[in-house]
């Protein structure tokens, strides 16, 4: 980070974040390449890659047909000769179709081949429900790569993250699974200008409390620094923990923000079963189980293929008002009567 | 079976008058170094010095040996499993080969791969892949890098990826097909067609089985050719390697040649008729090529037999090595899963903490 300069910062979207970072590592580095269907003519389904085609040319910017496996794969063979692709899957469910690619070979090779050969790849998707995009568009199905070894999967959860994190994702010489959110695409925020590089595997306390612990990342880190809020208004002293990496996971912050507050909940957005909210659970039960004064929560998604139906839809993705009653069930304090 | 263009390899016996005796002399060691490390590998096998899968070339030699010899340095390899053959012959020594069957620290690929992950960065061998199909999108995207990196010429590289005929049924098959043809990428697919993927016929498993033909759908010239037939292979895939580094022209060249033993070690290969296997032994490039030699004068039986002494205490010398060489240390499990250092990136072995008690 540049911290001997007095940085200035703007107010803009995540969009326009990854957008600006694109360009600038594009500009930065001549390997560095992207390509995705509808990138560049169409200039992204969500526009991040707005512009860009235009300035950089169809061999910096490729449009690749629809064959995620093929194209994935094929970023994944320029990587392994010193390219530096970012892929952009249009969305996470997609990514189903070039898993082979990501998990069974971007994943492995390095450690197959003994360090011969590294792949400085990032793909970019988006995941999220909530849009009535029904079933097989709407998923959260970060652990599914979270889960492997080999890989390193972020996911920003504001627009100064999303720009020094897919900054330090390009420059990573590793596979990076870099996730993106539906929802999040036109939060704005303030972002430092100048360069800004993250440490890949860090969580962040983005609120400081005593009482309660939230642990949350992507979308689900603005709702809980919502309900923080809402809950201080109440009397209540809540900490947000925003993970930021999924792989690694940084245990070390989730244990000391829990040691400290003795209540955790986990906010997330996937299923419940198996999913984020079960491996911090565990990693809390195992790192600090002689301070909780009750046992870790979790607000996750209903364990259903998402409907179409907005009710239905509604009512299966975890909300601000989820997480305000449990958190209020884990501190013993009763509902108040604006709770749904 | 019967789309197989069963000839015998007549080009072998009309191409020694013009081809180099020197050039003949060295194919056929380089089709007895496989024949006898292949050979070698079953033994320790079964011996249980090899683990997991093994998958041979056994009766794949001139295939193996005529695309070798087409190969520039220069270019990229990618292959499937059955890559023993192919990495011997790309100049990596069969000591350090036989050492990652072995599992052993000093195999190519540090023990990590086994037999079907054969790597080595500085002749270029980009991997034996154990998925079916794995290595194409990957062997594209080394073409696509390519493009980038270089202008098409006669000094450009190329990559050559090799398949089996059962891989040209999966999806990544075509979509890689098709981003090579779009993309005009400076590659050859080699199907490898033994006739049989797994236990499977071609004709049981392609709707067309005449699988050159499916370059037409990505409009890249198809190509078949006699695998029994070093020379032929030799010439065709150069022809092919040609086009690709100078033109960008993809090409799919199918090279028909026959399994001489089941899938992997372990198959005895039951489901194959009498009759095949008749004509598989039959087919053996490796005795044919000998005789073929003998006949035309280019060696006598006593340099033949030479030839083959020589290659088995090569092999010999592998297997030594192998036995000798250490295991890799469990203190450098971790070491390959990152390239660049990050936080907190795990570390426990079974039944350790995952974080220390705070």
């Amino acid at each position: 980070m540049n911290t001997n300069v007095e940085s200035t910062t703007r107010t803009i979207t995540y969009r326009q974040a990854l957008n600006e970072t694109l360009r600038a590592e594009l500009e930065r580095d001549e390997k560095v390449f992207l390509v995705g269907e509808e990138i560049g003519v169409f200039e992204g389904s969500y526009k991040i890659t707005a512009g860009l085609l235009e300035d950089f040319g169809p061999e910096r910017v490729l449009d690749a047909p629809i064959a995620e496996e093929g194209f994935v794969g094929a970023a994944l063979g320029a990587a392994m000769l010193g390219m530096r692709p970012v892929v952009e899957i249009m969305t996470i469910n997609f990514s189903l179709i070039a898993i082979d690619q990501i998990v069974n070979h971007a994943a492995k090779m390095r450690s197959m081949f003994a360090g011969q050969v590294s792949i400085p790849l990032v793909i970019r998707m988006p995941g999220g429900g909530g849009q009535q995009l029904a079933a097989t568009h709407s998923q959260n199905l970060e652990v599914w790569y979270a889960h492997i070894p080999g890989l390193k999967v972020v996911a920003p959860s504001t627009p100064a993250d999303a720009k020094a994190l897919l900054t330090a994702a390009i420059r990573d010489d590793d596979p990076v699974i870099f996730l993106e959110n539906l929802s999040l695409y036109s939060a704005k925020g303030e972002v430092p200008d100048g360069e800004q590089v993250a440490e890949i595997g860090k969580a962040a306390v983005v609120a400081t409390g005593t009482d309660l612990t939230i642990v949350s990342y992507s979308r689900g880190t603005t709702t809980a620094l919502e309900v923080a809020r809402q809950l201080e208004a109440e009397g209540l002293s809540i900490e947000v923990v925003d993970l930021r990496s999924l792989r690694p996971l940084d245990r070390d912050t989730i244990c000391a923000s829990v040691r400290k507050t003795g209540h955790a909940v986990v906010f997330e957005d996937d299923w419940l079963s198996y999913g984020i909210g079960a491996e911090i659970s565990a990693t809390i039960g195992e790192g600090v189980f002689d301070f909780l004064d009750a046992p870790v929560r979790r607000v996750a998604a209903a364990e259903v293929p998402l409907p179409y139906a907005k009710a239905l839809e509604k009512a299966a993705l975890p909300s601000a008002a989820d997480l305000a009653k449990v958190v209020r069930e884990v501190l013993n304090i009763s509902s108040t009567p604006n709770d749904k | 079976m019967a789309a197989k263009a069963r000839t015998r390899p007549k080009a072998v016996v009309e191409s020694t008058g013009g081809e180099p005796a020197d050039t003949l002399r060295d194919y056929y060691e380089r089709m007895s170094l496989v024949r006898a490390f292949e050979l070698r590998s079953s033994e320790m096998y079964a011996r249980a010095k090899i683990g997991g899968y093994c998958h041979l070339n056994l009766g794949e030699e001139a295939t193996v040996v005529g695309l070798m010899a087409a190969i520039e340095a220069r270019d990229y390899l990618f292959t499937g499993y059955r890559d023993h053959g192919y990495a011997l012959l790309r100049g990596l020594a069969p000591e350090r080969v036989m050492a990652e069957l072995f599992g052993k620290v000093t195999g190519v690929s540090g023990g990590r791969g086994g037999s079907m992950h054969l790597f080595d960065e500085e002749t270029r061998l980009f991997g034996g892949y154990g998925i079916v199909g794995g290595q194409l999108p990957p062997a594209t995207g080394a073409a696509l890098a390519l493009k980038t990196q270089e202008t098409a010429g006669p000094d450009a590289a190329a990559v050559m990826c090799l398949l089996g005929d059962g891989t040209t049924n999966i999806g990544a098959f075509h979509e890689s097909l098709n981003l090579a043809g779009l993309w005009k990428l400076p590659i050859v697919y080699v199907i490898v067609n033994n006739g049989l993927g797994m236990g499977t016929t071609v004709e049981k498993a392609s709707a067309e089985p005449e699988l050159y033909k499916r370059g037409a759908s990505y409009r890249m010239p198809g190509i078949r050719v006699d695998g029994d037939d070093v020379l032929a292979v030799r010439d065709a895939a150069r022809d092919a390697l040609k086009q690709a580094r100078e033109q960008r022209q993809p090409v799919l060249l199918e090279v028909m040649c026959y399994r001489l033993r089941g899938h992997s070690v372990v198959d005895p290969a039951r489901y194959r008729s009498p009759e095949d296997t008749t004509i598989a032994q039959q087919s053996d490039p490796v005795p044919s090529f000998r005789a073929e030699l003998i006949a035309s004068g280019v060696l006598t039986e006593a340099d033949a037999a030479a030839i083959d002494e020589a290659a088995d205490l090569r092999v010999s010398e592998a297997v030594v090595f192998a036995d000798e060489s250490p295991e890799p240390d469990v203190a450098d499990l971790f070491k390959y899963v990152y390239a660049t250092p990050v936080a907190n990136a795990p570390s426990a072995l079974p039944g350790e903490p995952v974080m220390d008690a705070l």
